[in-house]
């Protein structure tokens, strides 16, 4: 009996090493985690100590001066100013038709060869380079729809960069639509819904965090886009707005602040160094601007359907 | 002769005029059990196919109004299947199709001037699965009465059916909140609850108490018991003293492989008063599943 009780003992005792395996991955998945953190602390440390110069003498001044040949005097108020107007253009226009193109094809589409084509279409379009985006805008935003846009305009660019993200924003979309547990479906037809009832009332509802969530960080990402703006025809450097009216300048030059960072680099001198960096800081800004509304949005609806 | 608006004329019509789906020369069967009070549905030959998969095989039984009917039987036997034909949610299944004719007070349920969405307002369900939206109580109960449209004050249907559901002393003070927030079996009460809003002739359960305690499972019984002074209920259960307990009448099916297509599908074995079908089963097999020898 003593004897037994031994065994089992020694059979129950903790061994230390025992899980080396699991002590090592967990390790790796902590070193993973840190690598990105340290890669984000990186480029907020750089961009803060490198426009340091600029936002410890004129930090709300550098946000509220228009371009100017005068490195003491020049801001990025214009490019912050056309960074949220391509994001509102762009939310504007991605939202609806994104979003209706993914209810389409995860509701009414059905399995066909043509939907499949779609939805590998779709996908290869949210791996497209958005140089490539911006030819497309180019060719027709600018050019063919220029009656309308007014050629190298801010439409031009927001619509530019709202066929940019629509890929993400209705994969995003499709993802959250098909999370909706299909016994709530289930419960909706039951009691006599019809298909888009059931959309209306039960899926889109449900569906809501994943969509809008999806859809604002997609957008905060082509924000930060240098490449398809820069083809549709933002400038840099020194334009007047003077007193055209809203439609005016929505159809004239504008500038982003990705241009802007572009164009303060390539400048000769040390000085501009510092622009660079702050215009930096300010699309980081407008960037978690956007990723705040997205978090809050989101919470905000989970908790309306939860409590 | 015109036929197509009333179900009698369906009945009384030759094979030529049915729906083409409907297998000729099968004579209307004599049903299991004569109807004591009045049928509700008469299921004819009805046969339900998954692609080219037989899930359930030529089934003939009669459901009667205000009585509870048991489908009972091992797991792949069919029996969900059949419920899920009385209100037509296989329509919502690619691939999913039936043979046969299944009246529904002598209506044809698949005739194609039927709108399924029609029937699923009078043919409401229960399922599995507690699957309350996620929304408050009463948004929960008013979300049918809502889209069918109702003249009664919505205040009013939300009391009434939570009564009916037993629920009501539970939850009145908190209607506005969501309804994930409650139990497992206040949860399917309130399932129940929003299924008897839009004032259905008949509730089909489909296993309403397979995720539920013992205690949650006696509430739900003893409700049952007192909605069919109102409703017809047809519930499929893999709990034979559930079926015991409530039904009036019981279907036995079991899973048997088809000679001609080397597939298991599901058929009616026998189908009686759960008194003769738990007492004095005709056919060996019921006898052995009641018995606990297979299933």
């Amino acid at each position: 009996m003593v004897a037994v009780t031994t065994e089992l003992r020694e059979q129950l005792r903790v061994r230390r090493s025992a899980d080396t395996g699991g002590q090592v991955f967990r390790g790796l998945l902590t070193l993973a985690l840190l690598i990105s953190f340290a890669a984000l602390v990186a480029v907020i440390l750089t961009a803060l100590t490198r426009s340091w110069p600029i936002l410890s003498e004129r930090a709300i001044d550098f946000l509220t001066s228009s371009s100017s040949q005068d490195p003491t005097k020049a801001g990025v108020f214009q490019g912050v100013q056309g960074s949220v107007l391509l994001a509102v253009i762009t939310g504007a226009v991605a939202f609806p038709v994104g979003i209706g193109g993914a209810i389409y094809l995860e509701e009414y589409a059905g399995d066909t060869l043509f939907s499949r084509f779609l939805q590998v279409v779709v996908r290869n379009l949210a791996g497209v380079p958005s140089i490539v985006y911006g030819l497309l805008g180019l060719a027709v935003f600018v050019q063919a729809l220029g009656g309308i846009t007014g050629g190298r305009s801010v439409i031009a660019g927001g619509l530019t960069l709202a066929c940019l993200v629509l890929p993400v924003v209705i994969i995003t979309t499709q993802e959250a639509i098909r999370a909706v547990p299909s016994e709530q479906r289930q419960a909706g037809y039951g009691i006599g819904a019809t298909h888009w009832e059931v959309i209306r009332s039960i899926v889109l509802p449900s569906a809501a965090p994943g969509i809008l969530t999806g859809t604002v960080l997609s957008i905060a990402r082509a924000v930060g886009e240098a490449a398809p703006i820069l083809v549709v025809g933002a400038v840099s450097g020194f334009f007047q707005t003077g007193n055209l009216s809203f439609l005016e300048q929505m159809q004239s030059f504008f500038t982003a602040l990705p241009m802007q960072i572009f164009s303060f680099t390539r400048q000769p001198t040390q000085t501009w160094g510092a622009h660079a960096a702050g215009a930096s800081v300010a699309i980081l800004l407008v960037v978690i601007a956007l990723n705040s509304v997205a978090i809050w949005m989101r919470a905000r609806l989970d908790r309306r359907l939860r409590k | 002769m015109s036929s197509t608006e009333t179900g009698d004329a369906v009945i009384a019509n030759p094979p030529n005029t049915r729906p083409s789906w409907v297998t000729e020369g099968n004579a209307v069967s004599e049903s299991a059990v004569e109807p004591s009070v009045g049928s509700v549905f008469e299921v004819r030959d009805v046969s339900v196919y998954y692609d080219d998969f037989r899930a359930v095989t030529d089934v003939d039984l009669d459901i009667n109004e205000n009585e509870i009917t048991a489908f009972i039987g091992p797991s792949g036997c069919g029996k969900s299947t059949m419920l899920r034909t009385f209100n037509r949610m296989n329509d919502l299944i690619e691939g999913a199709r039936m043979t046969g004719q299944l009246l529904y007070h002598g209506i044809d349920l698949y005739d194609e001037e039927v709108d399924p969405v029609a029937v699923r307002r009078r043919i409401g369900m229960v399922f599995q699965k507690p699957n309350p939206f996620p929304k408050s109580i009463y948004d929960n109960i008013a979300f049918g009465p809502k889209i069918a449209g109702t003249a009664e004050s919505m205040d009013d249907i939300v009391e009434r059916s939570l009564r009916g559901a037993g629920l009501w002393d539970e939850v009145k003070d908190r209607l506005k909140d969501s309804a994930l927030g409650l139990s497992g079996g206040q949860q399917q009460r309130l399932c129940i609850a929003r299924a008897t809003a839009v004032n259905p002739d008949v509730l089909l359960m489909d296993e309403p108490c397979s995720a539920l305690d013992p205690i949650a499972t006696g509430r739900i019984e003893e409700l049952m018991l007192e909605m069919k002074e109102n409703f017809t209920i047809v519930i499929v259960t893999h709990n034979m003293q559930q079926a015991a307990r409530v039904s009036d009448r019981t279907a036995f099916f079991t899973a048997e492989l088809d000679s001609t297509t080397d597939q298991r599908t599901g058929l009616l074995v026998e189908y009686d008063l759960t008194t003769t079908i738990f007492s004095n089963p005709t056919d060996h097999r019921t006898e052995n599943y009641i018995t606990g020898r297979f299933g």
